[in-house]
C-alpha cells in the first residue's frame, strides 16, 4: 500500500487563481536530485515562494497564514509541462490530498492519482464559486466526498459531481495501487509478451 | 470489424491492450523504456522495498543525461547530488542487468536522441520514458509518451501502464514552407494556434504533404513538441524515409527480421475514412519563422509580428500580464530587435545534426556577437562526432563558437549550464516557464536558424534575412 486511502475529505482550502500552474513552478528542476521520495514539500513552488535569499515572498499564497488546508484550488490547465512526478509528491508531502481546478494536464492528473492526491475537476463555473466563497471567507470549509463523487461548500450548500473512472476510484478508496493490481496478472502478461 | 477503417494510432494501441478493465483503463504493453538518471531511482527503491524484481530488463535501456555536466565530462561530477543519481542509475542497471549507457559511453546522449540513432525505436511500437519529451519517437510511427516515475516502477515490474485510451486527433498541414521555416516553426505554430491544452485528452497523428516531405529529424522535432499542446503524444505514419533512417542502425531488425518486420511497418497508415475525434486543418503558407514572447510554449508568434495585447488573447487576462511582466516585455511590442544575452541550441527538440547544419548555414562566415554567451550542446555523442567529421565544428569555431558535450544542458538546467535571473536566452529548446533555464531565466524559444541568427547580431533577428 503505497499512500492513504482516501474517502471523504472536509477542509479548508488553499486558492491559487492562476492558469497553467506548470509543474516546473510546482517544484523546480534543481530540486529533482534526490533519491527518495522524501522532503519535497519544502520546495513546493520553490521559486514562487521564496525569493533569491531564500526569504518567504510575503504576497505568495502559501506564505499568507489566513489560507491552509488540505485542498489546493488552482486555475484551469493545472499540471502542464514535465512528467515529473516530484510535483505530485511535493504536493502531498506539503499535506495536500486534494486538487481543484477546472482542467487538469493528462500526465499530472495520472501522477496525482497515483500518489494518493484526488484530482477534482469542477466546471468552470464552480471553481469561480469556490474561488468567491474562499474570498468572502478564507476559512471557508469544502467537502470531498470520493464514494459520492461529490465537492460541496458548505457554506452555501452548493454543489458539484465530478468524474473518475471507477477502478480509479476503488484503488483511492482503499489504498491501493496499480502495482499491485499488475503483480496479480502477470503470468497473463507473460503470455501475451511470449505471442509478440 | 478489421475491415472497417482504421487510424494508425488504433492499429497500434489495440494490439498492445493486455486486458480492458471495465470502467477502468487498459493494461497497456510496453515494447521499449527508456530511463535516466533524475526520474528512476525512487522507482528501484519502489521494488525493492516491495520484494519485486524487473520483468523483462532487455526492454529497457539507461542512460545519463538530465543533470550530466556538458564540459570536462571525464572528470568527477562536482556536485554531489548529481553524482549520486549517476552512481544510482549505473548501480541499479546493473543490478537487473539493463544495458546502461554512463557519462562518456560513446553511445550517451539525451534518451530522445539516442533511442532512435540506435535502432531502439521501431514503428509499431509502444515507448515510454519518465520524461515528458517521449512523444518524439512517435516520428517513427510508434506511440510514445511520458511516464511519472510510478508508472517507471510499473514498467520495470510487469512491463506495462495502466493506460485509458486517448482520444483521436489528426492534424494536417499541406502545401509548400516557405524560406527559413523549419519543423520547429511548424510545431510552435501549431501549439499558438492550439493553446497549451487544446491536445489535453488526446493522441496527435500528423498527416499532410509537410510532414511526408520532412526529414525524420525534423519528423521527430514535431513529435518532440505535441506535449506542449498538452496532448500525450503525437506520431507521424512510417514511410520510406523511415525505413531508410531505421536500416543498419546498430539495434534495428536485420536479415530476415528486417524483411518481415518491414511488411508489417508498411501497415502502419491511417485507413482512408478512418474517423478521429477532432481533425483541423492548416496552410504551410501561412507559417513564418516563429518565435515566443512569454511564459508557455503556446505564447507564440511569427518573428515579424507583435506581442498580442492582453484583450486579444483568449483566457485569463491576469495571468498573461503576469507573464508578459515576467518577461518584461509590453504588449505591441516588436520582437525583432530585443537584446539577446544567451543563445542556447541543443536539447531533444533540436540537438541531433540536421539541427547544427542550419545553425551553421547562417553563422557561417560571421561572428558571434561580444555580448552573447552560446552554448552549443550535442544530443549525442554520436551528433557529436557528425559535427566534427561533417566540418561543421571548423564552421563554428571560425565564428567563435565552442563546441559542448552532449546532454540536457540549459533546457532544463539541472546541471551547471543555468541561465542567470533577468537575462534572455533564444533557446531551441521546448519550455519557455518561468525559470525553467535557470532562476529568473527569460526563454525565448525558437528554430536554430533563428537562434543563430541571435547569436550572431546579439538581437532577436528575422533568419530569412541571411538565407
Ligand atoms: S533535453 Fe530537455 S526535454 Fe529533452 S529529455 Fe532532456 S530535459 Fe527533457
Amino acid at each position: 500500500m503505497a499512500y492513504d486511502s482516501f474517502s471523504v475529505l472536509k477542509s479548508s482550502a488553499v486558492p491559487m487563481p492562476i492558469e497553467n500552474v506548470d509543474t516546473d513552478q510546482i517544484i523546480p528542476a534543481r530540486f529533482l536530485k534526490a533519491t527518495e521520495r522524501k522532503g519535497f514539500g519544502d520546495n513546493l513552488f520553490r521559486d514562487w515562494r521564496y525569493d533569491k535569499n531564500d526569504q518567504p515572498k510575503q504576497d505568495f499564497v502559501l506564505n499568507n497564514p489566513t489560507y491552509s488546508g488540505k485542498i489546493l484550488v488552482g486555475g484551469k490547465n493545472f499540471g502542464s509541462g514535465s512528467s515529473r512526478e516530484h510535483a505530485a509528491w511535493a504536493i502531498y508531502d506539503y499535506g495536500f490530498r486534494c486538487v481543484v481546478s477546472s482542467f487538469f494536464a493528462d500526465i499530472f492528473r495520472g501522477n496525482a492519482i497515483n500518489v494518493g492526491i484526488l484530482p477534482v475537476q469542477v466546471s468552470p463555473e464552480f471553481l469561480h464559486e469556490i474561488f468567491t466563497a474562499i474570498e468572502k471567507d478564507p476559512k471557508t470549509e469544502l467537502v470531498v466526498d470520493l464514494q459520492a463523487q461529490t465537492i460541496t461548500i458548505v457554506a452555501t450548500g452548493a454543489s458539484e459531481s465530478f468524474a473518475i473512472n471507477g477502478y480509479k476510484k476503488h484503488n483511492l478508496l482503499n489504498g491501493f495501487d496499480d502495482i499491485d493490481y499488475l503483480q496479480a496478472m502477470k503470468s497473463e502478461i507473460a503470455d501475451f509478451a511470449s505471442k509478440r | 470489424m478489421s475491415n472497417s477503417p482504421t487510424t494508425l494510432f488504433d492499429k497500434v494501441w489495440d494490439s498492445h491492450v493486455v486486458r480492458k478493465i471495465e470502467d477502468g483503463p487498459d493494461v497497456f504493453f510496453i515494447d521499449r523504456h527508456f530511463i535516466h538518471e533524475v526520474t528512476s531511482p525512487v522507482a528501484f527503491l519502489g521494488l525493492e522495498q516491495r520484494g519485486i524484481g524487473v520483468m523483462y530488463p532487455e526492454r529497457t535501456f539507461a542512460t545519463a543525461d538530465h543533470n550530466t555536466p556538458t564540459i570536462n565530462q571525464h572528470l568527477p561530477v562536482d556536485d554531489p547530488l548529481s553524482a549520486n543519481q549517476l552512481q544510482q542509475l549505473a548501480t541499479n542497471s546493473a543490478k537487473y542487468g539493463i544495458s546502461h549507457w554512463g557519462l562518456g559511453d560513446p553511445k550517451n546522449g539525451i534518451v530522445h536522441v539516442v533511442g532512435p540513432e540506435n535502432g531502439i525505436t521501431l514503428p509499431g511500437f509502444t515507448i515510454v520514458c519518465g520524461d515528458s519529451h517521449t512523444s518524439t519517437h512517435g516520428a517513427f510511427g510508434a506511440i510514445a509518451f511520458g511516464i511519472g516515475t510510478s508508472e517507471v516502477e510499473m514498467v520495470l515490474s510487469s512491463q506495462c501502464i495502466m493506460q485509458p485510451k486517448p482520444k483521436k486527433m489528426r492534424i494536417n498541414v499541406n502545401g509548400q514552407l516557405g524560406k527559413g521555416v523549419t519543423p520547429k516553426d511548424v510545431a510552435l505554430y501549431i501549439i499558438s494556434k492550439l493553446s497549451t491544452s487544446g491536445a489535453t485528452g488526446y493522441f496527435v497523428e500528423y498527416a499532410g504533404d509537410v510532414f511526408e516531405n520532412m526529414t525524420m529529424e525534423g519528423r521527430m522535432t514535431v513529435c518532440n513538441l505535441s506535449i506542449e499542446m498538452g496532448a500525450r503524444g503525437g506520431m507521424i505514419a512510417p514511410d520510406q524515409t523511415t525505413f531508410d533512417y531505421i536500416q543498419g542502425r546498430p539495434l534495428a531488425p536485420k536479415g530476415a527480421d528486417w524483411d518481415t518486420q518491414l511488411a508489417y511497418w508498411k501497415t502502419l497508415k491511417t485507413d482512408a475514412g478512418a474517423s478521429f475525434d477532432e481533425e483541423i486543418n492548416f496552410k504551410a503558407s501561412d507559417i513564418e519563422p516563429m518565435i515566443t514572447y512569454g511564459t508557455n510554449p503556446g505564447m507564440g508568434m511569427g518573428i515579424s509580428k507583435h506581442i498580442p495585447k492582453a484583450s486579444e488573447v483568449e483566457g485569463g487576462v491576469a495571468t498573461y500580464e503576469k507573464s508578459l511582466d515576467y518577461m518584461g516585455f509590453a504588449e505591441n511590442d516588436s520582437m525583432i530587435g530585443k537584446k539577446v544575452d544567451y543563445v542556447f541550441i541543443g536539447s531533444c527538440t533540436n540537438g541531433r545534426i540536421e539541427d547544427f547544419r542550419a545553425f551553421a548555414s547562417i553563422v557561417k562566415g560571421h561572428k558571434k556577437a561580444d555580448h552573447v554567451t552560446a552554448w552549443v550542446v550535442p544530443g549525442s555523442h554520436i551528433v557529436e562526432a557528425q559535427i566534427k567529421e561533417e566540418g561543421i565544428l571548423d564552421i563554428l569555431t571560425e565564428a567563435g563558437f565552442v563546441l559542448r558535450q552532449p546532454g540536457c544542458s540549459a533546457c532544463l538546467a539541472m546541471n551547471d549550464d543555468k541561465i542567470p535571473a533577468g537575462k534572455y536566452a533564444v533557446s531551441t529548446s521546448n519550455r519557455n516557464f518561468e525559470g525553467r533555464q535557470g532562476p529568473g531565466s527569460r526563454t525565448l524559444l525558437a528554430s536554430p536558424l533563428v537562434a543563430a541568427a541571435a547569436a550572431i547580431t546579439g538581437v532577436v533577428t528575422d533568419p530569412r534575412e541571411f538565407l
